[in-house]
């Protein structure tokens, strides 16, 4: 066996212990949806970088820096800055007024079932779009790292899609906690590792190591260039390319604050105060491993350099054969597990608030009317449809093909959660007018605006030459109707301008005379729900 | 009643929610808030826009080397990190105020006579 599949081996081994562990913890709807309201700050702070920091920031980010130099880690700084709107507007209110989903604080004051029904709507297609992006990552990162093993591509997201739902199925939230906290710890050592091998290479001269950025040498359509890959400018061209990162940086700032699967973390501590100071946790984790994404990927670019990382695996490979060239092959595949754990955390969070959603929000409170017809009704119903995500995004995964372009489906996913949650839930929690006619047009003019402008986006709209086949050619062979990849930019504003014409031109009363139960509710902890898991 | 829908009604009734919203603790509690979390919150989106905005129109500007070959864009870049440490920092300090001034509102609201009526 190889080295690889050993170590992806023993993090499967610890995960499955893991989720053994909290299956035999005491039962009920609030253990497995809220992990029993009982992680603390720190505890939570891990989970939190580990639900958020996906195989997109550690292989993607890392290997766009080693393509384009500065420019991708001007990702880097917004996927840290973006934390602060959730800091300052959305994790206390959440963890104040929601009990399993981010719809609850929404249904307080408004209409619940079309609310309730628009948000799970949203929440499934945020999460299933981010899945399908992961597993396609995992599939090919695996049957990459696997080679000669004879694990396939769609043997690799079937493996994926099936850990994630037995995490969700017999753990729940307090086993997906928990193997987001190991993966953080795994995460943060390797980035660390790989840091100080590159500092070492450089004999610890700072000097010396962005001299060496200065001078980054590749060739490029057959000649070799030197390129200085600290000036910006490299994947952002004029003249759209200081609008499309404007728009990207919109999306990140505000999407974070509406990302599901990063809401309902703040639903598993028992207080307001636990859930600040899970998110300071947090940032102390996620801005330390972005700064660090520095030395990957320049390190990359340096150390490795693009032309081999072109003909070994691509860009994704940048962070794993940085480890392969500074410290072998047992390294390599330290650096290849923790990839593979980053996934298996991320997809695991994302299938639980979905199922989540579907079961509280649609199932429960839509379908029924907000009751269980039978005891442990919710949590049941959640287990099928985790069964029942897991087989989709397994199949979209399979059916799109290792080479497909998945950079999108994270940009749509982050899009949508900019465009239709975020308006929602500020204008939920700070305007006394907002009404339910308002959230469901928001979000529905969020959700139409962010998926309508990617699909005539540069990401799905181009004229490839006849070089480019299979699943890497663009979607519509035409010259692309919207100049950005990023939407953010036209569609946030589209949907809070959904979410005010639809208020203003209805007239629905109730919704204002419950938001003083809202307001209180959400800025002092009065009636919060309480932790429930007893020791 | 929140949700009539709901098996177990909420125990604070509509009554109380009023009154605790206008009271003069919560409207204190309220303000406070505010003059932290906006001030903030249009601080740090101006910072943050400022990188973008700065490397997509002013190039030749970012791109001026300050310290070996490390140039203005990279180390406003690294900047931002710290700013956001900076803010996260102040806003958990300015918040013990916000809990302190929460626990007296919610002590004053749960020895309202209304709310044992209703239990």
């Amino acid at each position: 066996m190889s080295a690889p599949l050993v170590m992806f081996l023993v993090f499967i081994a610890i995960t499955l212990g893991i989720t053994y562990w909290a299956s035999r913890r005491s039962r009920g709807a609030g253990v497995f949806f809220a992990a029993g309201r009982q992680i603390t700050s720190w505890q939570n702070g891990f989970a939190v970088a580990g639900d958020y920091m996906s195989a997109a920031s550690f292989l993607g980010i890392a290997g766009i820096i080693a393509f384009q130099g500065y420019d991708g880690f001007m990702y880097s700084v917004g996927w840290l800055v973006a934390y602060l709107a959730l800091l300052l507007l959305v994790a206390e209110p959440l963890r104040n007024a929601g009990k399993y989903t981010m719809a609850d604080l929404l249904a307080y004051r408004l209409s619940p079932r079309p609310v309730r029904a628009m948000a799970s709507l949203s929440t499934l297609t945020v999460c299933t779009f981010y899945m399908v992006a992961q597993m396609v990552g995992a599939g090919a990162l695996v049957a990459l790292l696997l080679k000669g093993s004879g694990i396939s591509y769609s043997t690799a997201v079937i493996g994926v899609g099936i850990l994630m739902i037995v995490y969700v199925v017999f753990g729940g939230m307090l086993a997906t906690t928990w193997v987001q906290i190991v993966k953080a710890f795994l995460l943060m050592g390797g980035t660390l590792l790989l840091s100080i091998l590159v500092m070492a290479h450089f004999h610890f001269s700072l000097t010396a190591f962005f001299d060496a950025i200065g001078h980054v040498t590749y060739h490029d359509k057959g000649q070799l260039v030197v390129k200085d890959f600290l000036q910006p400018g490299l994947r952002y061209k004029p003249p759209y390319g200081p609008l499309d990162l404007i728009s990207l940086g919109l999306a990140l700032v505000l999407g974070t604050a509406g990302l599901p699967h990063a809401l309902v973390r703040f639903l598993t501590v028992p207080d307001a105060k636990t859930a600040r100071h899970s998110v300071v946790w947090a940032m102390a984790l996620v801005g330390s491993f972005y700064i660090m994404t520095t030395f990957l990927g320049f390190g990359a670019a340096t150390i490795v350099g693009r032309d081999f990382i072109s003909t070994h695996g691509g860009t994704n490979m940048s962070a794993p054969l940085l480890a392969q060239a500074l410290a072998g092959d047992i390294f390599f595949a330290f650096i290849c597990s923790i990839a593979f754990a980053t996934i298996l955390a991320v997809v695991a969070g994302l299938a639980i608030s979905a199922s989540t959603s579907f079961a509280h929000d649609f199932w429960t409170n839509v379908v029924h009317r907000g009751a269980e017809r039978k005891p442990g009704e919710e949590v049941r119903v959640a287990r099928f449809s985790a069964f029942a995500v897991g087989a989709i995004a397994m199949s979209i995964a399979i059916l799109l093909g290792p080479t497909a372009n998945v950079a999108f489906l994270t940009s749509l996913a982050i899009c949508v959660a900019a465009s239709a949650n975020f308006p929602v839930i500020v204008l939920s929690i700070f305007w006394r007018r907002f009404n339910t006619a308002g959230a469901v047009a928001g979000l529905a003019a969020g959700l139409i605006a962010s998926i309508g402008l990617i699909l005539v986006s540069p990401s799905l709209m181009a004229v490839d030459p006849p070089t480019v086949t299979g699943a890497a050619r663009h979607l519509i062979q035409a010259k692309a109707w919207f100049p950005l990849e990023n939407p953010g930019i036209l569609s946030i504003p589209l949907g809070f301008l959904g979410a005010v014409l639809g208020t203003l031109l209805s007239h629905d009363p109730s919704s204002q005379h419950k938001f003083n139960e809202l307001l209180v509710r959400s800025n002092t902890g009065l009636g919060a729900e309480k932790a429930t898991l007893s020791h | 009643m929140p949700m009539p829908e709901m098996k177990q009604p909420d125990p604070i009734g509509q009554t109380v929610w009023d009154r605790v919203a206008e009271s003069h603790q919560f409207k204190h509690l309220m303000a406070t808030k505010r003059t932290f979390v906006i001030p903030a919150f249009v601080f740090f989106l101006t910072y943050y826009f400022l990188l973008p905005v700065l490397v997509g129109y002013a190039p030749n500007f970012m791109s001026i080397k300050i310290w070996g070959n490390v140039n203005i864009a990279y180390v406003f870049a690294l900047s931002q990190f710290f700013m956001a440490w900076v803010v996260a920092a102040l806003f958990i300090r300015a918040s013990d105020n916000f809990d302190k001034l929460s626990k007296d509102i919610i002590e004053e609201a749960l020895k309202s006579p209304d709310l044992k009526a209703e239990k």
